[in-house]
C-alpha cells in the first residue's frame, strides 16, 4: 500500500495536476453560477409574464427623438431607435475626442512652457478640471450655458446665416449642386498630389539632403484645386440658411445645447488627463535627444516634429487610447441632461416602453464592449508597430 | 605664450530681482511676451468677476433667501443646508455616531499615512480588521449592544459618498490583486476568466452597471432573496473598480524582473508564498501611485449613484437646488460640490506624488 | 476591510430584507415576514410623492402606501419608500425590488398585460395629459403649438401621446426628454423648451416648483386619458385584492362620511354599511389575510380618500387642484367603489 500512497501524494502535489484541478473547479463553479442566474431569470420572467426575446425590435417606437442623424419618424421601429442612439453616442464621442486631443496637447505643452505665467495657468486648468466629477461638470455647463443664452426671438446673429440662442447654434446647411462631383474630384486629386509630392520630397531629401516645403505646398494644393474647380464648374453647394419661423428657427444645421454642454464638459475633463499624458510623454524623451538634434542643426520646429514628438508619441499613445475609451463611456452620462445617446434613449426610453430590461441593457452593454475591444485591438496593433526595434 | 595660471573668474552673480525674473520667465522673446500678455488678459477677464461674485458681493449670514443680495453668491444656502449635505437624512440625534466613526478613522487609520509612525504594524492590522466592524456597528447599528438601527436609505450626503468610496477601494483591492494574478497565470482557464472579467468591467459604463444592480439584480435571484440597495450598489462599485485595480497591479507585476520569480522558485517557495512574500510586496510598492489614481477616479465616480437614486453628496445638493425655497442658487450648490470633490481629489493626488517620490527606490537609472 | 463589505451584506440581507422562502407569487407572505411594505414612489413630485426637508415622503401616492401598511400591519409607518425615476419604475417592480408601485402610473393595456405587472383597478387619480406654457409665449391653445420645442419626462405614456397628438393635428415638434421631472421643469424655466407636457396634475405640481409660478399657464386641452393608480406583480391574489380594496375602503369611507376624526364614534353607528366597512359586524378582511379592523386602521391613520386628496393636492395643499373627475360619483365625478358586503 505504501508505494501507491506516496504515488498518490506526489500526484496531489504535482503542480500540473493541481493546475488542472483548479481550472476544472473554476469552470464548474462559474458554470453553476451562470446557470443558476440564468435559471432564476428565466423562471422569474415566466412567473411574472414578462415578454422576452428580441421581437420588440420590429415594433414601432411611437415617440419623438430630439436629435436624429438619420431620417426618423414616430412610426419607425425600435431597431432604428437603437441605431439612432448609437450614432448619437458615436457623434459626441468623436467630437469630444478631437477637441480633447487638441486641448490636451495645447495644455500639456503649455504646462512645460518656459513662460511661468502660461505654465501656471495650464497647471491650474489641469488640476481644476481633472479633480471634479464629470457629471458635475456636465450639469454645470448645461445649466450655465442655458441660463446665459438668449431666447429664439432675441438670438445673436451673424450675417443672417449663423444664429445662437437657447435652442442651439444654427449654421447654414450646404446642399450639393451638380458641380459637387467636380469639387469632390478636385479635393481627392489635391490630396493625392500631396501624397505624391511628399514621397518625391522624401526620396530627394534622402538622396541629396535638400528639404522641400511639403506641408505648405500640399496645403496650397488643397485650397487651390477645389477653388479652381468651383470657378470652372460653378459653386458646389447652395446654402440653406436658418430662419425664424414661429417659435423656432427652421432649416440649416442645428447644434443642440445638450450636445454642446456634453461636448464641452467631456472635452475639458478628458483634456486635463491628456495634458498630463502629453507632458509625461515629452518628459520621457531624454534631453540628449534634443541636444543631438541641436547639434545636427535642426531648427526648433524640426526638433519637435522630427525628433521629440515621434519618440514621445510612443509613450503617449497607449494611455491616450484608454482616455478615448473613458470619454466614450463617460458620454453615457448624457442621459442626465436629455441628450438622446444610446444609454438614455435605448436603455432608457425603449426599456421603459417595452419593459424588456435584460435585452435592452444587454444590447447597450454589448455596444460599449465592442467599442472597447476595438480600441484595445487598435492599441495592440499600434504598440507592435511602434515598439522599439532593438538589436 | 604665457605659463601663468589665469586667475579664476568670479562665478556669475546670482541676484534675484523681480525684473530679472520677469525678463527671464515672462518676456524672454517676442513670442513669449505675446503669450504673457494674452494670458494676463484672460486672467483679467476671469478673475475679478469671480472674486467679486464669490467673495466681495457674496452673502454669508442669514436664514433664508431674503438675506441674500443679488449680484453675489448666496452662501447662506450652503450654510443652512450644511448638516443635510454632510449627513443626508441620518437621524439628527444619532449623528454623533457618524462623527465618532469619522474621528476614529482619522485617529486610527490616519497615522498609517505617515512613513515614520512607529507602531505601523499594530495600527495597520488592528485597523484593517477592527475598523470595518466598528464602523459598521456605529453607522448601521443593527440593534447590537444597544445601537439603534439606522437603515441605509437614511444615509446620505458626504458621509454616504465616503462610505461608498471606502468600501469600494477596500473591496476592490483584494479582488483586483486576485484578478491581476489570474491574468498572468499560466493556467489557460484561469487566465481566460480573468481577462474576460477585467475587459468586461472596463468596457461597460458604470451607470449601466449601477442600473443593473439597482433594479435588475433581483430578476437574477430567486424570488424573495434580496439585498439592501446600498449593498448592491457597493457590490457593483467593487466589481467595477476591481477590474481597474487589476490592470494597475498587472503593470506592477510585469515590472518585476524575471530573476525574482526564478530566485523565489529556487528557494522552493510555492506559488502563494512566492507571490505573497517576494513578488507582490515589490509590485504593489511600484503601483501605489496608480492605485491612488484609481481611487481618485472611484471617488469621482461615486457621484454616479445619483442615477440610481442614492442620496450621496452630489444628489443631496442637486436636490436642494430644486427646492422651491432656494430656487435659483444652483450655481452656488454646484460650486460648493465641485470645491469639496476638488479638495479630496487634489489632496489625494498630492499625497500620491509625495509617496511616489519617497518610495522611489529604483536602481535602474 | 473586505470583511466590512461581507458583513454589511450579510447584516443587511438578514435584517433589512429578510430572506423569504422562495415561492412564486407569495408577495403578501414576504411582506408579512419582512414586517414592512416596500413602496416605489416618485423622485420628487409635490402633491403625489416627494421627500420633504426632513426626509419624510409625502403626497397622495405616498399616503396610499401608508394606507396599505395600516391595512396589513395596523401601522401606517411600516413602509419603506424607494424613490424611482420614470425609467426605473417598471424594472424595479418586475424584479421584485418593490412590492407596489404607487407612482402616478398610467393604466394601459400593454402595461397591464405583457410587462409582468397588473393594475388592481384602483384609480387613485383620474388625469389627462396637458400642456404648461410660459404666458409670454402668447399661446392660448395647444393647436397653436406647431414647431414648438417640448420638454417631457423619459419613459412615460406622455411621450407616446405627444407624438400621436402632433401627428393627428399635422404639427411638428422637437422633444427634449429628461430623466427627472425636476429637470424638465428647469428646462421650461430656462426657456430651453416652449412647453412642458405631462399629466395635468403634474403640471400643477411642476408649476409651484417654479421661481415665478404666475408666469406659467396650463392650456385648456386635455389630449389623453390618464388613469393613475398603483401597480403590483401578478400572481398574488391576496396582495392584489389588498391594494384594490384599500383604495375602495377609502372611497366608501368618504361616501359614508367616515373620517379620521370621527371613525371611533362611527363604530357605534347603526348604519349597516358603516358597520361592515369598519369590521364591526362582519370580518371581510379574513379572506385575503387582513385583520378584522383593516379598514378602520386605514381611515384612522391615513383618512378617507377625500381627506388624503385635499391634504395633498387639493385645498389644503399649495397645488389647489379641484376635485373635478376625482369627485365621488355621487357628486358628478368618476370615483366609484363597489360595495363591501
Amino acid at each position: 500500500m505504501k508505494p501507491s500512497r506516496s504515488a498518490f501524494l506526489s500526484w496531489i502535489y504535482d503542480p500540473k495536476i493541481r493546475g488542472i484541478i483548479a481550472q476544472v473547479v473554476t469552470l464548474v463553479v462559474l458554470g453553476l453560477l451562470v446557470g443558476w442566474l440564468a435559471h432564476n431569470a428565466v423562471t422569474n420572467l415566466a412567473a411574472r409574464g414578462i415578454a422576452s426575446g428580441f421581437d420588440f425590435l420590429n415594433d414601432p417606437a411611437g415617440f419623438g427623438i430630439l436629435q436624429t442623424l438619420i431620417p426618423y419618424t414616430e412610426s419607425d421601429t425600435y431597431a432604428r431607435v437603437f441605431v439612432i442612439g448609437l450614432l448619437n453616442t458615436l457623434l459626441v464621442s468623436a467630437l469630444g475626442i478631437v477637441a480633447a486631443t487638441i486641448l490636451g496637447f495645447i495644455m500639456g505643452v503649455a504646462r512645460l512652457s518656459k513662460n511661468a505665467l502660461v505654465s501656471a495657468l495650464a497647471t491650474v486648468y489641469i488640476e481644476t478640471f481633472r479633480n471634479i466629477p464629470p457629471l458635475l461638470q456636465i450639469f454645470f455647463w448645461y445649466f450655465a450655458v442655458l441660463q446665459a443664452m438668449p431666447s429664439p426671438r432675441q438670438s445673436l446673429g451673424w450675417f443672417d446665416a449663423v444664429f445662437l440662442n437657447i435652442r442651439g447654434l444654427y449654421l447654414p446647411r450646404p446642399i450639393p449642386t451638380e458641380a459637387v462631383t467636380a469639387f469632390v474630384v478636385a479635393v481627392v486629386l489635391a490630396f493625392a498630389l500631396w501624397w505624391v509630392i511628399a514621397r518625391w520630397a522624401k526620396r530627394r531629401q534622402d538622396e541629396t539632403g535638400q528639404p522641400f516645403p511639403v506641408f505648405w505646398t500640399g496645403l496650397g494644393l488643397v485650397v487651390l484645386l477645389p477653388y479652381l474647380a468651383s470657378l470652372v464648374f460653378g459653386s458646389p453647394f447652395t446654402w440653406e440658411l436658418p430662419q425664424l419661423r414661429g417659435f423656432n428657427f427652421v432649416g440649416g444645421w442645428v447644434m443642440i445645447p445638450e450636445l454642446v454642454a456634453l461636448w464641452v464638459a467631456l472635452s475639458i475633463y478628458t483634456s486635463a488627463f491628456i495634458a498630463e499624458i502629453v507632458r509625461a510623454g515629452i518628459l520621457a524623451v531624454p534631453h540628449g535627444q534634443t541636444e543631438a538634434a541641436m547639434a545636427l542643426g535642426l531648427t526648433p520646429q524640426q526638433r519637435l516634429r522630427l525628433v521629440i514628438l515621434p519618440q514621445a508619441m510612443r509613450v503617449i499613445i497607449p494611455p491616450l487610447t484608454s482616455q478615448y475609451l473613458n470619454l466614450t463611456k463617460n458620454s453615457s452620462l448624457a442621459a442626465a441632461i436629455g441628450y438622446p445617446d444610446l444609454v438614455g434613449l435605448f436603455a432608457g426610453t425603449v426599456l421603459n416602453q417595452t419593459g424588456q430590461a435584460i435585452e435592452t441593457i444587454a444590447m447597450a452593454m454589448a455596444v460599449y464592449l465592442t467599442i472597447s475591444i476595438m480600441i484595445s485591438l487598435f492599441m495592440n496593433w499600434y504598440n507592435k508597430r511602434m515598439a522599439l526595434v532593438e538589436r | 605664450m604665457t605659463h601663468e595660471t589665469a586667475s579664476s573668474l568670479q562665478p556669475p552673480k546670482v541676484i534675484f530681482s523681480p525684473i530679472g525674473w520677469m525678463r527671464e520667465h515672462l518676456f524672454s522673446s517676442v513670442w513669449n511676451s505675446i503669450l504673457t500678455l494674452i494670458t494676463l488678459y484672460i486672467l483679467w477677464l476671469l478673475v475679478p468677476p469671480v472674486i467679486e461674485w464669490a467673495f466681495l458681493k457674496a452673502s454669508w449670514v442669514g436664514t433664508s433667501r431674503d438675506d441674500c443680495t443679488p449680484g453675489g453668491a448666496c452662501w447662506v444656502f450652503i450654510a443652512q443646508r450644511w448638516s443635510q449635505f454632510m449627513y443626508g437624512f441620518y437621524p439628527e440625534a444619532l449623528r454623533w455616531r457618524v462623527d465618532l466613526a469619522g474621528i476614529l478613522a482619522v485617529l486610527w487609520g490616519g497615522p498609517l499615512l505617515f512613513q515614520r509612525f512607529p507602531w505601523k504594524k499594530l495600527f495597520g492590522f488592528s485597523f484593517l480588521i477592527g475598523y470595518p466592524l466598528i464602523a459598521w456597528w456605529l453607522l448601521y447599528g443593527g440593534d447590537l449592544f444597544g445601537m439603534t438601527t439606522v437603515p441605509t436609505d437614511q444615509w446620505g450626503g458626504l458621509m454616504l459618498t465616503l462610505v461608498i468610496a471606502a468600501v469600494g477601494i477596500a473591496g476592490a483591492m483584494p479582488l483586483g490583486i486576485l484578478f491581476a494574478l489570474g491574468r498572468r497565470s499560466e493556467l489557460p482557464v484561469i487566465k481566460a476568466v480573468s481577462i474576460a472579467f477585467i475587459e468586461f468591467w472596463r468596457g461597460v459604463p458604470l451607470i449601466s452597471v449601477l442600473f443593473m444592480s439597482s433594479v435588475m439584480l433581483p430578476l437574477f435571484l430567486p424570488e424573495g432573496m434580496n439585498f439592501d440597495k446600498l449593498v448592491r450598489a457597493l457590490i457593483a462599485v467593487v466589481l467595477f473598480q476591481a477590474a481597474y485595480i487589476a490592470e494597475v497591479v498587472r503593470g506592477g507585476l510585469q515590472a518585476i524582473p524575471k530573476g525574482q520569480y526564478e530566485a523565489a522558485q529556487a528557494l522552493g517557495l510555492n506559488y502563494w508564498q512566492m507571490m505573497g512574500l517576494i513578488i507582490l510586496p515589490q509590485a504593489l510598492k511600484l503601483v501605489i501611485p496608480g492605485i491612488v489614481n484609481t481611487f481618485i477616479a472611484l471617488f469621482k465616480d461615486t457621484s454616479l449613484v445619483i442615477i440610481i437614486g442614492l442620496s450621496d453628496f452630489f444628489m443631496i445638493i442637486h436636490r436642494a437646488t430644486v427646492d422651491p425655497a432656494w430656487l435659483g442658487f444652483a450655481t452656488e450648490g454646484y460650486v460648493f460640490a465641485a470645491a469639496v470633490y476638488w479638495i479630496f481629489c487634489f489632496g489625494m493626488s498630492r499625497y500620491s506624488i509625495a509617496l511616489e517620490k519617497r518610495l522611489n527606490t529604483d536602481h535602474r537609472r | 476591510m473586505k470583511q466590512k463589505t461581507l458583513l454589511a451584506a450579510v447584516g443587511a440581507a438578514l435584517t433589512v430584507a429578510a430572506v423569504a422562502p422562495a415561492q412564486a407569487g407569495e408577495t403578501m407572505d414576504a411582506i408579512k415576514a419582512r414586517g414592512e411594505i416596500r413602496c416605489g414612489v416618485s423622485d420628487g413630485l409635490p402633491g403625489f410623492s416627494y421627500t420633504d426637508e426632513k426626509g419624510v415622503v409625502r403626497g397622495i401616492d405616498a399616503d396610499f402606501c401608508r394606507a396599505l401598511a395600516a391595512a396589513v400591519f395596523g401601522d401606517a409607518n411600516k413602509v419603506k419608500f424607494t424613490p424611482l425615476t420614470a425609467k426605473e419604475r417598471f424594472t424595479a417592480l418586475q424584479s421584485g425590488e418593490i412590492d407596489v408601485l404607487s407612482r402616478n402610473t398610467t393604466w394601459t393595456m400593454s402595461r397591464d398585460t405583457g410587462m409582468g405587472m397588473v393594475f388592481p383597478a384602483a384609480v387613485v387619480y383620474y388625469d389627462g395629459q396637458g400642456f404648461l406654457v410660459n404666458k409670454k409665449l402668447g399661446v392660448k391653445s395647444a393647436k397653436e403649438l406647431d414647431g414648438a420645442t417640448v420638454c417631457i419626462q423619459a419613459g412615460t405614456t406622455t411621450e407616446l401621446n405627444l407624438a400621436d397628438y402632433f401627428r393627428a393635428n399635422k404639427m411638428k415638434y422637437t422633444p427634449i426628454t429628461y430623466d427627472k421631472s425636476d429637470e424638465s421643469a428647469k428646462g421650461l424655466e430656462a426657456g430651453r423648451c416652449d412647453v412642458l407636457t405631462s399629466d395635468q396634475s403634474q403640471l400643477y405640481a411642476q408649476r409651484i416648483k417654479m421661481a415665478n409660478p404666475d408666469q406659467y399657464v396650463v392650456l385648456p386641452e386635455v389630449i389623453s386619458k390618464e388613469p393613475l393608480g398603483p401597480v403590483v406583480r401578478p400572481g398574488d391574489h391576496e396582495w392584489f385584492s389588498t391594494v384594490r380594496w384599500t383604495h375602495y375602503a377609502m372611497l366608501i369611507a368618504e361616501e359614508l362620511g367616515v373620517t379620521a376624526k370621527n371613525v371611533d364614534e362611527m363604530k357605534q353607528s347603526s348604519n349597516p354599511e358603516v358597520r361592515r366597512l369598519l369590521g364591526v359586524d362582519a370580518d371581510f378582511g379574513k379572506a385575503i389575510g387582513l385583520p378584522r379592523d383593516w379598514a378602520y386602521q386605514v381611515i384612522k391613520q391615513v383618512g378617507n380618500y377625500g381627506e388624503s386628496f385635499e391634504r395633498n393636492v387639493g385645498k389644503g395643499s399649495p397645488l389647489k387642484i379641484e376635485r373635478g373627475l376625482n369627485a365621488l360619483w355621487t357628486q358628478g365625478g368618476l370615483q366609484y367603489a363597489p360595495p363591501i358586503r
